[in-house]
């Protein structure tokens, strides 16, 4: 580092440091797919060859498929809400001059630093005093808390940034509010709401913490993954499990941090000059 | 107030936000086909008042007419007005064709016939053939004209623009004002242009209204606004202007006899003027009406002589700053180089005489604020 | 030629509908109130409901709901509470602090280093945080294990004789997971903020006379600070309530406060206790929050 230039010479000890940094960061993640195609119960090195037995036996058992089908149930039902939710707060909040309203955001994201545990035991006790009984349906409500504030932080920018001068345009050029909504706000916040959607998605299907303490008999992917972990021959099977989910969980955020970051880039570059 | 010409008539309109007043009970006609500014600085309401005209604030107290029709219960889509936004508004995700005739869809026209119109009105703005590019391949200067090509085309009875022109460098900004000129005097709507900038104002307007503090100042054309302002605030936000102290020593027929910092005794038409004997009012010259001499003039008109302080060279003028006894502050004279005799160059140091013809001197009380 | 028709001025709009119309906040309040109602039955009646049964006691299969601190007086006189909320601070500390450590030369080089695709960098770094946060945990354990990776492989290259002990069941074990599993959200605050410096009060210090280390020291590190406290409060809170790694990696020497909360909810089946322990959790976390903010108001000025 020659201090007099700022943009620096390529700092080695930095860039080696990086790249051992995510080396580290994905490598006991890579493990689960690596172990999961290895022909034993036991994971350790050295490795006995390559199956994919577990991963047919997987395919085999009905209690995964049917956990399968609550989590993509549940999953597809929370994001759509949450993401609804979340659509009409962010358009309030940058629309309308709302008393209260650092107050009212600071509570919905509440459940993005404050221990998941709290929320759950917190839902739980309000439920068995309603005498509620637990279901996929108070899993729902767990997640709803939960995907909320992602929906919101993901929906607010895209919500601000976006010019209000473009509504009066189209209002004054004679559209009603539904149609400048359906031709203009729509279109542009598009991109941000299926960002949403997806990210949503993603974490109610892998959400564990609140469906711990919320399921009734039904249980979701992951409880079936926690109920496993008790037996050792199952391992394996886990592994291939996880596997599967690591797998379509990467894909679907990659795609929505992908659409958001498109959405962001095609707006900064119409800001007039 | 009431005036049976007017195209848009405002009548005693105010704007509160809870307790803050934005706009003052303001009266306004505006006469169709009129260029109309808005004239004033940031704050002073112009903005306000032009969004109340379009619909996107709601008037607290009084009402607006357009075309005899009252506005206060028509939401901006259904008003007979268009805008041209301040940062043009144009949508992004639409294509420049797309953007102009985005309020046709409304009419219910074939679509051959919305794209003749779109294509007329871009070789109107000399943007024929632009139709397939997208906003953020335009220039500033093109995306204003297609935000001005997609009001337009439209058939509005009034366009409002929202100081069009301020995100343009100079060059650009000239031009523009040649065309919207040119556009207003060849459709023949009303324009209500709003901007800071006084000499765009004096540029283009039929009549401008000078706004501060959410009130109207003065309403008038550029010229009687230039020559014969009404109060010391317009007289200074119009072009450069001297002003001098003055006491009132006595009114007669007409005239006040002043007292005046570095002129002297004066008498001057007290144009309707109430003013007490002692009282403290202001008397305002333009520069350029100051006629500067190398020896004292031999003429009628009175003369005094004064020390040049500072001179800054423009090319086709100069200005000078003379300092005259009993005055506070220099004098500032435009004078043309072009009159400047070469055996007497007006330099720094020099003595020399002002003369000014009388209805250069304007009479004006003090500012009250 | 127009006229003007005489029509009364101001014409006054009364009712609820024209207040309506004319309220913004009336009108944003609407918009966003199926929300509202989610947050309120989702958030604040729960958690107004935990506060209360903290006050109750266990009777039978039902609750004494006379109003009592018992719970709390528990919570102070048995030293069991105590330790596990003391253990589970620390060993939460102990991760932010390292976690930090570790993700601020990382964040760095990606805010001063990285010119192109810097968004590229970004995602790679946080994408692993959007997975199962159970799937996390359980990599390390497949990784700590007794017959897991770390001793399989050590054992095999001969580098050791006997598998490791303390890497898996212990708060060692606990303190290298929930490190790698929040990294993200270490990453990303102090991101923002280093990315927010602006340059040119860098090139002013050099051109000042500040060497590299100085200026680090002097201009960069404290510009970052708020990404710091960002950080710190990310994942210091979340973690101390956490129960999943300490139940699959942290054995009876880590456990922590989370485990034992659950435990009220499950088997023990003490709910006004498990509601007073999270309450209690919850003021703690307030208090070193406040604490935490405090001393590095104190560290900033001490820097300046």
């Amino acid at each position: 580092m020659k201090s007099g230039t700022y943009i620096k010479r390529p700092n080695r000890a930095l860039q080696i440091y990086a790249c051992v940094f995510l080396f580290v960061l994905y490598l006991p993640v890579l493990f689960i797919p690596l172990f999961s195609f290895n022909d034993s119960i036991y994971v350790r090195f050295p490795m006995q060859g390559l199956t994919t037995r577990w991963y047919v036996d997987l395919w085999s058992r009905d209690t995964v498929w049917a956990a399968l089908g609550n989590s993509v149930t549940v999953g597809i039902w929370v994001s759509v809400i949450s993401t609804g939710l979340g659509v009409v707060a962010a358009r309030a909040i940058t629309r309308y001059r709302i008393p209260g309203q650092s107050a009212i955001l600071t509570f919905a994201l509440l459940p993005l630093i404050v221990p998941g545990i709290i929320f759950g035991v917190a839902l739980l006790v309000l439920l068995s005093r309603l005498g509620i009984p637990l279901s996929l349906y108070t899993v729902g409500l767990g997640h709803l808390i939960i995907c909320l504030p992602f929906a919101i932080a993901t929906l607010l920018p895209r919500f601000e940034g976006f010019e209000r001068s473009l509504d009066e345009a189209s209002a004054d050029l004679g559209e009603n509010g539904w149609w400048t909504f359906w031709r203009v706000t729509f279109p542009m916040v598009a991109p941000g709401i299926l960002a949403s959607l997806l990210l949503t998605f993603t974490i109610s299907f892998d959400e564990f913490i609140m469906t711990f303490f919320l399921s009734g008999t039904d249980t979701t992917l992951p409880i079936y993954i926690w109920s496993q972990l008790r037996f050792p021959q199952q391992f394996p099977v886990v592994l291939a499990m996880s596997s599967v989910i690591l797998a379509l969980s990467f894909v679907m955020v990659f795609v929505a941090l992908w659409i958001g970051r498109m959405g962001v880039a095609r707006e900064y570059a119409d800001d007039p000059q | 107030m009431k005036s049976p010409d007017a195209f848009i008539s405002i009548r005693d309109v105010g704007k509160s936000y809870g307790t803050f007043r934005a706009i003052e009970s303001v009266s306004l006609d505006i006469a169709h086909g009129e260029f109309f500014s808005l004239l004033g600085a940031s704050g002073s309401g112009k903005t306000t008042l032009l969004r109340m005209l379009a619909g996107f604030e709601g008037v607290t107290s009084g009402e607006i007419f357009i075309d005899g029709a009252p506005m206060s219960d028509v939401p901006p889509h259904k008003r007979p007005v268009n805008m041209v936004f301040q940062n043009y508004a144009i949508f992004p995700h639409l294509n420049v064709a797309q953007n102009v005739g985005y309020g046709l869809r409304r009419l219910k026209l074939p679509r051959a016939r919305q794209n003749e119109m779109v294509d007329e009105m871009l070789d109107l703005v000399q943007l024929g053939g632009y139709g397939a590019r997208r906003a953020h391949e335009l220039s500033g200067g093109q995306r204003q004209r297609i935000a001005l090509a997609r009001a337009l085309i439209l058939k509005p009875k009034v366009l409002l623009l929202d100081e069009p022109l301020g995100a343009l460098d100079k060059q650009l900004r000239e031009q523009m004002q040649v065309e919207l000129r040119r556009l207003q005097r060849a459709i023949g709507i009303t324009f209500v242009f709003v901007t800071h900038d006084q000499e765009e104002a004096l540029t283009l307007s039929d009549r401008i209204a000078v706004m501060d503090g959410g009130a109207i100042l003065q309403v008038d054309s550029p010229a009687a606004l230039y020559e014969r302002p009404r109060t010391r605030d317009v007289a200074g936000f119009i072009g450069n202007m001297n002003f001098l102290d003055a006491r009132v020593k006595g009114m007669a027929h007409g005239y006040a006899s002043l007292e005046v910092d570095g002129l002297g005794a004066l008498n001057l038409p007290a144009e309707g003027k109430q003013l007490v004997e002692g009282a403290r009012v202001c008397v305002a010259i333009r520069p350029e009406k100051l006629v500067l001499h190398d020896s004292l003039p031999g003429g009628p008109e009175k003369a005094v002589q004064g020390m040049i302080e500072l001179v800054t060279y423009l090319g086709e003028r100069s200005h000078y700053h003379v300092r005259l006894p009993g005055c506070a502050a220099p004098l500032a004279i435009s004078f043309q180089n072009s009159r400047i005799k070469p055996a007497h160059p007006a330099q720094e140091g020099r003595t020399v005489w002002i003369t000014w013809t009388p209805d250069a001197l304007i009479l004006l009380e003090r500012a009250q604020k | 030629m127009v006229t003007v028709p005489d029509v009364p001025l101001g014409r006054p709009r009364k009712g609820f509908a024209a207040w309506f119309r004319r309220s913004e906040a009336a009108q944003g309040l609407a918009l966003m109130s199926p929300t509202l109602l989610v947050l309120l039955i989702g958030i604040a009646v729960p958690l107004v409901i935990l506060i209360t049964m903290g006050f109750w006691t266990r009777e039978g299969f039902g609750f004494d709901t006379t109003p009592t601190l018992d719970n709390y007086a528990r919570i102070g006189a048995e030293p069991i509470f105590v330790t596990f909320l003391a253990r589970s601070f620390m060993v939460s500390g102990i991760a932010t602090l390292v976690t930090i450590l570790l993700c601020y030369p990382m964040a760095y080089y990606v805010a001063f280093h990285v010119h192109r695709n810097k968004m590229l960098w970004i995602v790679l770094m946080t994408l692993p945080f959007w997975t199962s946060y159970l799937l996390r945990v359980f990599a390390w354990r497949v990784v700590l294990g007794y017959e897991g990776v770390v001793n399989s492989a050590f054992l095999s290259l001969g580098w050791i004789e006997a598998p490791l002990e303390f890497l898996l069941y212990s708060q060692t074990a606990v303190i290298i997971t929930l490190t790698h599993a929040w990294a993200a959200f270490a990453i990303l605050p102090l991101y923002v903020s280093l990315e927010k410096i602006d340059k040119s009060l860098l090139e002013a210090a050099t051109d000042l006379g500040d060497g590299p280390v100085r200026r680090f020291l002097r201009i960069t590190l404290p510009l970052s600070m708020p990404g710091v406290v960002a950080a710190f409060f990310l994942i210091f809170i979340p973690t101390t309530g956490d129960f999943i790694t300490p139940a699959l990696l942290g054995g009876p020497d880590g456990m922590m406060i989370g485990n034992l909360i659950q435990l009220q909810f499950g088997p023990v089946n003490n709910w006004p206790m498990g509601a007073a322990l999270s309450i209690v959790l919850m003021l703690w976390i307030g208090a070193l929050g406040l604490v935490f903010l405090f001393l590095t108001r104190l560290a900033k000025r001490r820097l300046a």
